[in-house]
């Protein structure tokens, strides 16, 4: 079987899966669950991007999620403003400030984009809970008006299952031909060895500030996305805890493995909702998890998974490495 | 008039600058032996403080003998830290670790909400709370602890590092693994040395802070931001430069409160962060990283 036929395949079996989860599961609770799988696993997208083919980590990501929320709130709620040119132009706009951001911290060796982000994401945070006016502050901001679809109102979880199902579906196709891509060898290229790769002709900088500015995006059309679907934020979704989280789920499910990176998003998404009958233990356990996770599985869960499988299935056939 | 409040707004810089100082060398020590960013770091100041108000007020003990026990305490969380989850891990990819140091922040932070509660706790200043009026500037005798307990600790570290054997195998390791596992140095020793030490830095910090800010379960994740600022600011790794980049975050972040707005604070020092890592990314007193092959 042909490496794009079994693209193929397993793409069109998650959208099986995803087709004919709403027959199985019924009501507002879980529907919520799956919906923000799918925001998260936008954000993740873009950041495994980052991660697996860049070999860069950002820890700024609920910043740009954040941006996208609140700028579509503030632009669609207080001015009217139509929300899908907003939530495109407020994509552009993220993609902007992530380039400049991007442009001096890329340029050099080691993990300077990491603090950058860090940094950012911190500013940002005090500024929605500071800008009052605008942002409503620590309380959060109400009313954002709900996504249409022509003459259609987008209303309840489940019009928004179907409609963030579709989008994460799409991009996520678009992101496995990208790694597919010229685009894609080329960072892969960078993350194996950016010397080499820049000897072999390859613009490093270019790229790896393109695709930063590429996973901005992802993560601003997310927090669009949340906000008319939940219809209210606070600054407090958007703190730096939440961009440690996605970066934990890029990494549990498998660094530049992008369907890893959505069992990552899905798992560490239901994991506190499972856990939440723990109470005060709950994010104990989601930390020891967590560290379990990464000792036993540092190539990521889903690689590892399929490692232990094949070992299996070699040792049962009597064939040994 | 705004400006005979210079003088107060000095010192308030010089004593959080201190424990950023002090945030920062735990940092530092970590990374240099490992080339990990120890996101536990917060947790060690705020266990440090913990154990110290337990030893007083539940074990009755006098600060003289609670204060090195509590220490003590925390550079035992940082052995467990190192020979549990660091050295069992089945990579060695920095990545990895330093998100397992992420889970390892998580789980102390949660551990310690369930042992010592929700609501923030305090220590009794070491030696009363009469201010020493002192020009335009009122100076807590807790002020002078924590600067002399600094200064105390800088000044250790910098025999240790330059004039012991087992400190100049540590700076050995900072600055090729390769190198000194060649010469005879267990490389794997120091790591674990590293980490028994930034745990007891970190628990000197949040004891003698403590009677100033009071200490919550969840106080180390700011704390922990702060000294890393001050770190990068100083240049990552360096000693001196962690000392330097904490007092001068310390007293930014000060003025930046007391003469700008004090809303924006903890903005303003990660304002100036951005800015010295656009200007010059290695830091103040770093290295600038040459690319090689």
């Amino acid at each position: 079987m042909t490496k794009t036929r079994k693209k193929w395949i397993y793409f069109l079996g998650l959208a099986g899966v995803v087709g004919l989860l709403p027959l199985v599961v019924k009501g507002g609770y879980y529907l919520l669950v799956l919906n923000i799988i799918a925001i998260n696993g936008l954000v993740v997208l873009g950041l495994n991007l980052l991660i697996g083919f860049a070999g860069q980590i950002s820890l700024g990501h609920a910043a740009f999620f954040g941006i996208g929320a609140y700028l579509s709130a503030i632009f669609t709620a207080m001015y009217n403003a139509p929300p899908w040119p907003t939530l495109l132009a407020v994509m552009v706009f993220t993609a902007v400030v992530a380039y400049l951001l991007g442009i001096p911290t890329l340029r050099l060796e080691g993990h300077y984009l990491v603090m950058a982000t860090l940094g950012f994401n911190i500013i940002v945070y005090i500024l929605m809970v500071q800008m009052e006016y605008w942002t409503g502050g620590p309380s959060g901001f109400a009313g954002i008006p709900p996504l249409n679809l022509g003459p259609f109102p987008v209303e309840g979880d489940l019009h928004y299952y179907w409609l963030l199902w579709s989008f994460f579906l799409a991009i996520f196709f678009l992101s496995l031909n990208l790694v597919d891509s010229r685009v894609g060898r080329a960072l892969r290229a960078i993350h194996e060895n950016e010397l080499v790769a820049n000897a072999m002709g390859v613009n490093t900088e270019r790229y790896k500030v393109i695709i930063f500015a590429v996973s901005a995006a992802y993560a601003s059309l997310a927090g669009s996305l949340y906000a008319h679907y939940l219809s209210f934020i606070s600054p407090k979704t958007f703190d730096i805890f939440y961009s440690v989280q996605v970066v934990t789920m890029v990494v549990v499910g498998g660094i530049g493995n992008l369907w890893g990176g959505l069992l990552g998003a899905a798992l560490l998404t239901a994991l506190p909702e499972v856990l939440h009958a723990m109470r005060d233990y709950a994010l104990l356990l989601y930390g020891v998890i967590l560290m379990g996770a990464l000792v036993f599985f540092p190539e990521g869960l889903l690689p590892g998974l399929i490692k232990l499988w094949s070992d299996k299935r070699a040792a049962k056939l009597g064939v040994s490495e | 008039m705004i400006w005979t409040q210079l003088p107060q707004f000095l010192v308030s810089g010089i004593t959080s600058g201190s424990i950023y100082a002090l945030i920062a060398l735990g940092f530092g020590i970590i990374h240099n032996a490992t080339g990990i960013v120890n996101f536990a770091q917060g947790e060690f100041v705020m266990i440090g403080a913990m154990a110290m108000i337990s030893l007083t007020q539940v074990a009755g003990l006098p600060v003289p003998i609670a204060f090195p026990l509590a220490v003590l305490a925390v550079m035992a969380v940082g052995w467990l830290m190192e020979i549990g989850p660091i050295r069992r891990a089945r990579s060695n990819s920095i990545l990895i670790l330093v998100m397992i140091t992420v889970g390892a922040s998580i789980t102390m932070r949660e551990a310690a909400m369930l042992v010592w509660g929700k609501t923030p706790r305090t220590l009794p200043s070491f030696s009363g709370d009469e201010p020493l009026v002192w020009g335009h500037a009122a100076i807590l005798p807790q002020t002078l602890w924590i600067l002399g307990i600094t200064l105390l600790v800088v000044v250790l570290l910098g025999i240790f590092f330059n004039r012991t054997m087992v400190g100049k195998a540590m700076r050995a390791v900072a600055e090729n693994r390769r190198g000194a596992a060649l010469v005879g140095i267990a490389v794997y020793r120091m790591t674990l040395l590293s980490f028994v030490l930034s745990g007891g830095i970190g628990a000197v910090a949040g004891i003698i802070i403590t009677p100033i800010t009071t200490m919550s379960y969840s106080a180390g994740v700011m704390l922990a931001l702060k000294g890393f600022a001050a770190a990068i600011l100083g240049g990552y790794g360096s000693m001196l430069g962690a000392v330097v980049g904490g007092l001068l975050l310390g007293i930014m972040e000060s003025f930046g409160a007391g003469f700008i707005s004090s809303a924006y604070k903890d903005a303003f020092a990660f304002m100036i962060l951005l800015l010295v890592l656009f200007v010059r990314p290695a830091g103040l007193f770093g290295k600038e990283e040459i690319k090689r092959v």
